[in-house]
């Protein structure tokens, strides 16, 4: 995928792309984002964690426009959302978290349709192409969108948000449900975007992408953020590792069940806070009988920074 | 389109997008949206008039058949301006395809004023198509064109607001499915469109005079013969205050986003 022409025009880099004053949002009893302050910067790729349920859909439809937050604000490139929400949602490209679609229309219609909506004419319709060929659309550029994969539908999906040059873009989860060869090219596509100037807000269940991608990520959990910090510093908070074994058989000796993160058919993960402890671990092996198969020592990863922050199972991110 | 296309201002383009995508929607299956409906108008012309030619006669010197035509013309004219505005937006809230019209800078007025253009034309084309095809089989004169145009634009764009306040409304394609069923087709069957009012009992007259759908076919049906139930003034007051307290109503729950921004 090329896209060498997704450039920026340099704008004010003193004005946050994004920032989010004492947002609350109450559906009902329930109290769903409870005070998030945030500030993104012009340029960053920032990643927005937590599992289901933690706010972060709904904070992005509030940032969008499809929600009205209950309290607080948030402006986008210094324009509020809500009081001068035309000039903010022309500088926000969201790329939804559903496969949605209008089943009337090809591709190339569909885009140009978007770029129309946000006063764009004719003269977008190079650009437009444009897209539709970076993203590896073309030959999909006359099919009607019921008749697109469901990765070709997530690369329209993306289109869509672009087709309006915005300088934020959103990314609800854009590798849910996507292959690995897919998801590998939308990783280069966000980059790319990223190194270009666009600010990238990206939102996901898959913490091992936030650390290839983001420079800075918020954990959310239950409505508050638990931890904003760059991902570098938020790994080196943690500073243990983690030892996986292979064993020959399905049962960890007794002693080394308070270091065990994580086991499943003979492979088991253990915490370590020490180094010392790998020789423990191996000695109450070897008391055991048991054969070791294959070992590896692994870095604690934002999972494990996650796990330590917000708890849980790490499979329920 | 496309000299239009360069010339709208930016500001404009969007509504201009948003209408012109709604036209091109159901153009896509006009066999449906406007050959359907012209295919079922010219079922009830057949069978109506064969039945009651020469039995009826509603207004002096004037044929059933003749008499039927405008009260088709209006019925498909004002079911269809529904029925686009009403599908096209349960649909998109459905499908979820809704949010990208909401997530661009189209105002609620704009957004408005682009679903009812686009219910206004599809009313128009259809009864327009159906008037075309019925005087091949009727001498049908027309009075007062101005008077047409007027009850053919106003009814239309009533019909098309009224689409787009159930379209937010309703949450599933059977809620809108009773809708058509339970309030616009009654109130269609009910207004006049095959009998004039002065033909039923007297307690029928005056509930009739509580139909909207009535003053729309009757101020339309002034038009053609220059004879009408009541006055086409009053029957154009009446409609003009339907329209603008429907059109009240539909940009208040615009404007609040009910069930689209939550």
């Amino acid at each position: 995928m090329s896209v060498s022409a997704i450039k920026l025009a340099p704008v004010m880099q003193s004005v946050p792309a994004i920032k989010i004053e004492q947002v609350h949002k109450r559906f009902g009893d329930l109290h769903v984002l409870k005070g998030i302050d945030l500030t993104i910067n012009q340029g960053e790729f920032f990643g927005l964690l937590g599992p289901n349920g933690a706010g972060k859909s709904t904070l992005i439809n509030i940032l969008a426009g499809l929600l009205k937050s209950s309290h607080g604000n948030i402006a986008i490139m210094g324009h509020d959302v809500v009081k001068d929400y035309q000039a903010a949602r022309l500088a926000l490209g969201v790329v939804p978290q559903e496969l949605v679609f209008d089943p009337f229309f090809n591709v190339r219609e569909m885009l140009r349709f978007q770029a129309g909506y946000f006063g764009r004419g004719r003269e977008n319709d190079a650009w437009v192409d444009e897209i539709i060929e970076s993203l590896g659309l073309t030959d999909k550029a006359h099919t009607n969108m019921r008749k697109l994969s469901g990765g070709m539908k997530r690369r329209a999906l993306i289109a869509q948000a672009l087709v309006h040059k915005p300088p934020v873009i959103v990314l609800d989860e854009p590798t849910a449900g996507v292959d690995v060869e897919l998801r590998q090219l939308l990783w280069e596509f966000i980059k790319k975007l990223n190194r270009d100037g666009h600010t990238i807000i990206l939102t996901t269940h898959y913490l091992e992408e936030a650390e290839t991608l983001c420079e800075r990520v918020a954990m959310m959990k239950q409505g508050e953020i638990v931890a904003l910090d760059t991902t570098a510093n938020l790994l080196s908070k943690l500073p243990g590792k983690n030892l996986r074994l292979k064993l020959g058989n399905s049962i960890l000796p007794a002693a080394l069940l308070p270091m065990l993160k994580h086991g499943e058919n003979g492979v088991f993960t253990l915490a370590l806070t020490d180094l010392n402890q790998i020789e423990f671990a191996l000695s109450e092996l070897r008391k055991a009988n048991v054969n070791v198969e294959d070992m590896q020592l692994i870095e604690a990863d934002l999972e494990d920074v996650f796990m330590s922050l917000v708890g849980g199972k790490a499979g329920g991110v | 389109m496309n000299l239009i296309d360069d010339a709208i201002s930016p500001a404009w383009r969007g509504t201009y997008t948003l209408f012109k995508k709604e036209l091109f929607r159901f153009w896509r299956v006009a066999f449906q949206t406007v050959a359907s409906p012209i295919l079922t108008a010219l079922l009830y012309l057949l069978i109506f008039s064969h039945a009651l030619e020469g039995h009826v006669q509603v207004y002096k010197g004037v044929p059933y058949k003749a008499f039927l035509i405008p009260g088709l013309i209006m019925m498909s004219l004002l079911q269809n301006a529904f029925a686009n505005s009403s599908s096209s937006l349960v649909q998109s809230k459905i499908m979820g395809s809704i949010v990208f019209v909401l997530l661009t800078p189209i105002s609620y007025l704009q957004f408005f004023i682009a679903f009812l253009a686009a219910a206004i034309i599809r009313g128009f084309l259809v009864g327009f198509s159906i008037y075309i095809v019925a005087i091949w089989f009727v001498d049908l004169h027309i009075m007062h064109p101005l008077w047409i145009f007027a009850f053919a634009l106003l009814g239309s764009a009533l019909l098309g607001t009224f689409g787009i306040i159930a379209g937010i409304w309703a949450d599933k394609f059977d809620q809108m499915a009773a809708f058509q069923n339970f309030v616009i087709m009654p109130l269609t069957f009910l207004s006049g469109v095959f009998y004039s009012i002065h033909s039923l009992p007297p307690i029928w007259q005056t509930i009739s005079k509580f139909n909207p759908f009535f003053y729309m076919i009757d101020g339309f049906r002034y038009g053609f013969f220059g004879q009408a139930d009541i006055s086409p003034w009053i029957s154009l007051v009446v409609v003009v205050a339907f329209l603008l307290a429907l059109a009240w109503l539909c940009l208040k729950m615009l404007k609040s986003g009910y069930k689209l921004r939550g």
